[in-house]
């Protein structure tokens, strides 16, 4: 199996590069969601560009949409597309890679950006699944400071009414929002126990960057038969460089050279870690 | 025959369809008695999903079956599905191209006495300006079935709005001209072309014979599809005649006299009356109350026509 934790940080070299020749871009959850987003694709889900027909595949929803640029890096690892033409065109008119994840892009199933419709849609892919006696899996990915919506509870309330246990959410719980902290613009910091009431099985991720943690996590999420599964993941705003991580300031900014310098210094040094350390 | 209500049409229509097709779904917020849905979830229990009173989470669900095969029908009171789901109606349908089938039940002021909040004036138009959905609304039982039959043709979003109640019909059983995405001419006249949608077509079909009586001759086309409106249709009802009556169980802005206007107005120069429900909240009472109060009934389409010609 390749080096996920090294792969994990190339992608955000990947990211900054889009970002930087974009010029626009949500760096600090693209920076915290990278090594969830990585251990679903390349190593949870059997999806690929050759099964995308195949009805049996695993399904994956990008609801926290604005971490685009991390999916984008993903995907196009996976062989959906090239990632220079991603960074060449990230943004800039007439492209089609846009802000936010948009389904006429190969790999990618549903169109997001709005907060909170991850989750709902998700809860009809994976009662389709039931449906039809189908093994496929379902991922999603929701930020922290998207659960404020409340058709996220609307969703969480049906996949446990219908027992959804083919459905497998991930909070990307980085704690910081485009406001500042997340407990004080809306706080949930009992988030274990909301979900929990929901009817969730529940499983804390202490580090939510940890790959080995990410994957114990998941696979504990597939024994369990009755329920869905949320994964709380705590994560660091901006990982992988001392200049953007637990800054609220980073959820939406473009590096400047200076920045850029430290940042991609940073980053390197984190994959020589993952492949040495 | 008795007359059964449009929407029980549509339950009719698609448990046929979910016998033979395992795909057809149907799903309800809490809704399924007062959409006529019970039906198909007692007769096919595995292909109803509830999703509790939680409207933006029915049509979320809907995209997300869709998105994996199924062909679900979300039945839901038109205003609520129209106004309190419309994001997901136009992120998670319309803009991800989902074949999601919306049906708005008790639409317009079906709700009568119940007050605005049970009130889908507003539908046309925030369904029309959303790309990628089509907007149709039926006029009578008959009409209805043909629609939803086309309609389980497709694979694209489509937000289809009918009253609660039954009404009278405008076709005749058997002999129902009937063609997708083309308005449906009812009479045809020179004087004055009156142009309705969904429950007002009877009455603007009533309104020509009361013309006719007068030696004032009618156009009524029924434009049961709003959107892709037929344009053509319009334009020569409206070439034919000195001037256009639009008919809509709507706000008087935005929906179907809003649009026939525009049409017209590039097209073929011409007076364009609308007749709708006014831009506030409605007078208490009864549907056909209502309708006879703004004169939205045939003796209203009539007198108005009067004046015009």
């Amino acid at each position: 199996m390749e080096n996920l934790k090294a792969l994990a940080y190339e992608l955000r070299e990947n990211v900054i590069d889009m970002i930087v020749e974009g010029k626009a871009g949500h760096i600090g959850g693209d920076m915290s969601v990278m090594e969830i987003l990585t251990e679903i694709y390349f190593d949870q889900m059997n999806i690929s560009p050759e099964n995308m027909d195949d009805p049996d595949r695993d399904k994956f929803i990008m609801s926290k949409g604005h971490s685009v640029e991390a999916y984008y890096a993903v995907l196009a690892a996976k062989g959906f597309f090239d990632i220079r033409d991603v960074i060449a065109q990230f943004s800039k008119f007439g492209s089609k890679f846009i802000g936010h994840p948009n389904n006429k892009l190969p790999g990618i199933e549903m169109n997001s950006g709005s907060l909170g419709h991850g989750l709902p849609v998700s809860v009809g892919m994976a009662l389709a699944g039931k449906m039809d006696k189908k093994d496929y899996r379902v991922y999603t990915v929701m930020g922290d400071g998207e659960i404020a919506e409340g058709s996220v509870w609307e969703g969480a309330m049906a996949a446990s009414h219908y027992g959804l246990d083919n459905l497998c959410a991930v909070v990307d719980r980085n704690r910081l929002q485009i406001s500042g902290n997340t407990e004080d613009v809306m706080a949930h910091d009992d988030l274990h126990e909301r979900w929990k009431s929901f009817g969730w099985n529940v499983i804390d991720v202490a580090d939510g960057n940890d790959i080995d943690q990410l994957k114990a996590a998941f696979d504990a999420a597939k024994e369990v038969k009755g329920k869905p599964t949320v994964l709380i993941a705590n994560t660091v705003k901006g990982k992988g460089s001392s200049v953007m991580e637990n800054k609220a300031n980073w959820h939406h900014k473009v590096p400047n050279a200076e920045e850029l310098e430290q940042i991609k210094k940073d980053l390197k040094a984190g994959k020589e870690a993952a492949l040495h350390g | 025959m008795a007359k059964i209500a449009n929407k029980q049409v549509i339950c009719d229509v698609l448990i046929e369809a979910g016998k033979q097709d395992k795909d057809v779904v149907a799903l309800c917020s809490d809704s399924r008695g007062s959409a006529s849905f019970t039906p198909f979830a007692n007769e096919l229990p595995d292909q109803f999903v509830e999703t509790g009173i939680a409207e933006q989470n029915l049509v979320s669900i809907s995209a997300g079956l869709a998105k994996c095969g199924k062909k679900p029908y979300a039945a839901s009171p038109a205003c609520f599905l129209s106004t309190r789901s419309y994001e997901q109606c136009k992120v998670d349908v319309a803009y991800s191209n989902t074949n999601v089938k919306l049906i708005g039940i008790s639409g317009g002021v079906s709700y009568g006495a119940l007050g605005m909040s049970h009130h889908s004036a507003q539908d046309i138009a925030a369904m029309c300006a959303v790309p990628n959905m089509r907007v149709y609304l039926p006029s009578d039982r008959l009409q209805t079935e043909l629609l939803t039959k086309e309609l389980l043709k497709d694979d694209k979003p489509a937000y289809i709005r009918v009253g609660r109640n039954a009404v009278d019909d405008v076709y005749e059983e058997g002999n129902v001209p009937f063609e997708m995405d083309k308005a449906t001419v009812v009479t045809e006249g020179t004087d004055i072309a009156i142009i309705a949608c969904g429950e007002m077509v009877k009455p603007s079909v009533d309104a020509a014979a009361i013309l006719k009586e007068k030696g004032i001759s009618a156009t009524v086309v029924d434009m049961y599809c709003v959107k892709p409106l037929d344009t053509d249709a319009i334009v020569k009802a409206a070439s034919n005649a000195k001037a256009v009556i639009t008919v809509e169980e709507h706000a008087p802005f935005g929906g179907l006299g809003s649009m026939v206007s525009q049409v017209v107005g590039s097209e073929c120069p011409k007076k364009v009356v609308n007749i709708a429900l006014p831009d506030a909240p409605v007078i208490t009472g009864t549907s056909k109350e209502v309708f006879d109060y703004y004169e939205m009934n045939a003796e209203g389409i009539a007198k108005k026509a009067l004046e015009l010609v």
